[in-house]
């Protein structure tokens, strides 16, 4: 249970997670602004609450997985490892710059901290089940996260690895659905299926519970429900908003993948120093 | 004529023995553990073997997540579902960064048989082999897919390993070291040079035999490692021969005869004859019936070597 002085430090990172997004990726430059920050409440509370996760030793055997299934939203997972400090911030406006490491999708061989290559969607949450089942073949007890876009779960090999996760009773698996209702071009396909979400995942023998994606607190305990499962895989559906803590952005699959003009971005930084400013004095 | 084995089942027995050899080896199949012979394994490291059903892009997935994790996976499944279905799933999560997972494709080619073409991987080494990072072995034998499943598992980074249904003799020589990147030569011949890979390494020197009753001196080289090639050898070949012919029981698009023509197209060589399926798709039929209808016996072999001869002129 995470208490309020707790929740007040996760907000206040997620507000700086979002800062870096933000000036990372700059005014003019296609980039993937509105998945990076309907993630980014999620990202924050798993590399700063959740994970055991130590960031001089990322390679450490023991340490929870992080997989960002949807790889388009790696921005957000290379600013928390910047915050952490396996990454520096200066490396951040590197980002798919020749030569960086920071690549337009993760891979993992060239950049610390990320733990698999993704891009092409769906592939994830196999992914993941493979590190856990490493983890019970080994006998080390970490835990992995796979953060899963709404639009991706389009992808049938999600299905696939639903069906492994639960037959094999991965209790160490947690799925998190990045539920913002928009893919590239549309609405996702998720409110037009029945059964809904939620009982589609339960169907395939997952523990589900469905949550506020901007909620802290709710994050929060959702995560640390979700380790206390131990008979098999869970999943949080995080009803999230695409480009979410940018008014513009906010609920714009137009802003899936794309550039903001200068004064956007001004825009855009005026209305996140203006969240920061609630914090201002309090240490980082 | 020494006894008659699928390479399917030499790959089974090493991969147990691996299995007992060492305790990060890991075995993954979708739904074909009789087939592919992991069952073998699969009885004997129940705690390290896991059949993922009828999935075999979760497969490839899963295994990549295990040997991220300090494992060695194996992945196997026919070599068409393999390496077509998943081809994706290997590029990005495999190749790209280079992990330790193994991927063995079974009853490989034309004479995977009745099943017809759907079953039929004729394109599979030409898409392994143009990946980054990726190895590619198709070994002639039971002796060499041994030690090839060996290499496969010793070797840092993927390796895809081509294994076959179709009963072949033991070829290799007494003693025989498989190594990566490195060809062999079966038989001396001044006047051809034949490199082989699967299969074909013991329909090439049944051909070889035949040249020769025609006055034709045949050397014989088994390709084993499409990728790395043994670019040296190849080379050796293309200038000591006055003609260098590939047979491969795969596509001449891609595989090891396009591999060969590569080396071959960079320098002042013999010309080349490519001996495979040609741009086409198979069909449901006996293996040998296949073999002989599509040009791939020693006998066919045979012709179409001599009738590249005579025109060389």
């Amino acid at each position: 249970m995470a208490d309020a002085a707790t929740v007040d430090r996760l907000e206040h990172l997620a507000a700086q997670m979002r800062y870096h997004i933000v000036t990372m990726m700059g005014a003019n430059k296609v980039h993937h602004f509105g998945g990076s920050l309907s993630a980014t409440d999620l990202v924050t509370a798993l590399y700063f609450y959740k994970m055991r996760y130590d960031p001089k030793n990322p390679a450490w055997p023991e340490r929870d997985r992080f997989i960002m299934s949807k790889g388009h939203s790696v921005p957000a997972q290379y600013v928390a490892l910047a915050m952490k400090g396996v990454l520096s911030v200066e490396e951040l406006p590197t980002l798919k710059q020749l030569g960086a490491r920071l690549q337009g999708h993760p891979a993992m061989h060239l950049t610390p901290g990320l733990e698999g290559c993704t891009g092409s969607l769906g592939q994830g949450l196999s992914y993941a089940n493979g590190m856990a089942l490493a983890g019970l073949i080994t006998r080390r007890d970490y835990h992995v996260y796979c953060l899963i876009g709404d639009g991706e779960l389009d992808e049938g090999q999600n299905w696939e690895a639903a069906m492994t996760s639960a037959t094999e009773c991965l209790h160490n698996v947690t799925a998190i659905v990045d539920r913002n209702g928009l893919k590239a071009m549309d609405t996702t396909k998720c409110g037009r299926i029945t059964p809904p979400l939620a009982e589609r995942w339960a169907a395939y023998g997952w523990a589900v519970r469905e949550i506020d994606g901007h909620d802290m607190g709710q994050i929060c305990d959702a995560l640390d429900w979700a380790t206390s499962v131990y008979d098999g895989p869970q999943v949080i559906i995080a009803r999230t908003v695409k480009g979410k803590g940018i008014s513009f952005t906010e609920n714009q699959a137009a802003f899936h993948n794309s550039a903001v003009t200068p004064e956007q971005y001004a825009t855009a930084l005026a209305e996140i120093k203006a969240k920061l400013a609630r914090w201002e004095g309090s240490p980082a | 004529m020494s006894p008659m084995e699928q390479t399917r089942f030499a790959y089974g027995e090493a991969l147990l023995e691996l299995g007992q050899e060492r305790s990060d080896i890991v075995v993954l199949d979708a739904d074909l553990y009789n087939s592919t012979r992991t069952v073998l394994f699969g009885k004997a490291f129940p705690e390290r073997f896991l059949d993922l059903g009828i999935a075999e892009a979760d497969m490839v997935s899963t295994g990549a997540g295990l040997a991220a994790s300090g494992l060695v996976a194996f992945c196997n499944s026919f070599a068409m579902f393999l390496t077509g279905r998943c081809y994706d799933q290997i590029r990005i999560q495999v190749a790209y960064p280079s992990l330790n997972v193994k991927l063995a494709g079974s009853s490989a080619g034309l004479t995977q048989g009745p099943d017809g073409a759907s079953h039929q991987s004729l394109e599979d080494v030409a898409l392994m082999r143009i990946l980054p990072h990726m190895t590619v072995l198709v070994p002639a034998d039971d002796v060499e897919t041994k030690q090839a499943t060996k290499a496969a598992a010793a070797h840092q980074g993927p390796v895809y390993l081509r294994l076959g249904r179709y009963p072949t003799p033991t070829i290799s020589p007494e003693g025989y070291q498989f190594q990566i990147g490195k060809g062999v030569e079966l038989r001396p011949g001044r006047d051809i040079a034949i490199i082989a890979c699967g299969i074909m390494v013991a329909k090439a020197l049944e051909a070889a035999e035949l040249l020769a009753k025609q006055g034709l001196q045949a050397r014989v080289i088994n390709m084993a490692s499409v990728k790395p090639l043994d670019r040296a050898l190849v080379e050796q070949a293309g200038r000591e021969a006055k003609l260098v012919v590939t047979a491969e029981e795969h596509s001449i698009i891609g595989g090891l005869g396009s591999a060969v023509a590569e080396v071959l197209a960079e320098g002042n060589y013999a010309p080349l004859w490519r001996i495979g399926t040609r741009d086409e798709f198979g069909q449901s039929a006996s293996a040998d019936e296949l073999l002989d209808h599509y040009g791939l016996t020693g006998p066919k072999v045979a012709a179409q070597i001599a009738a590249a001869w005579a025109k060389l002129g």
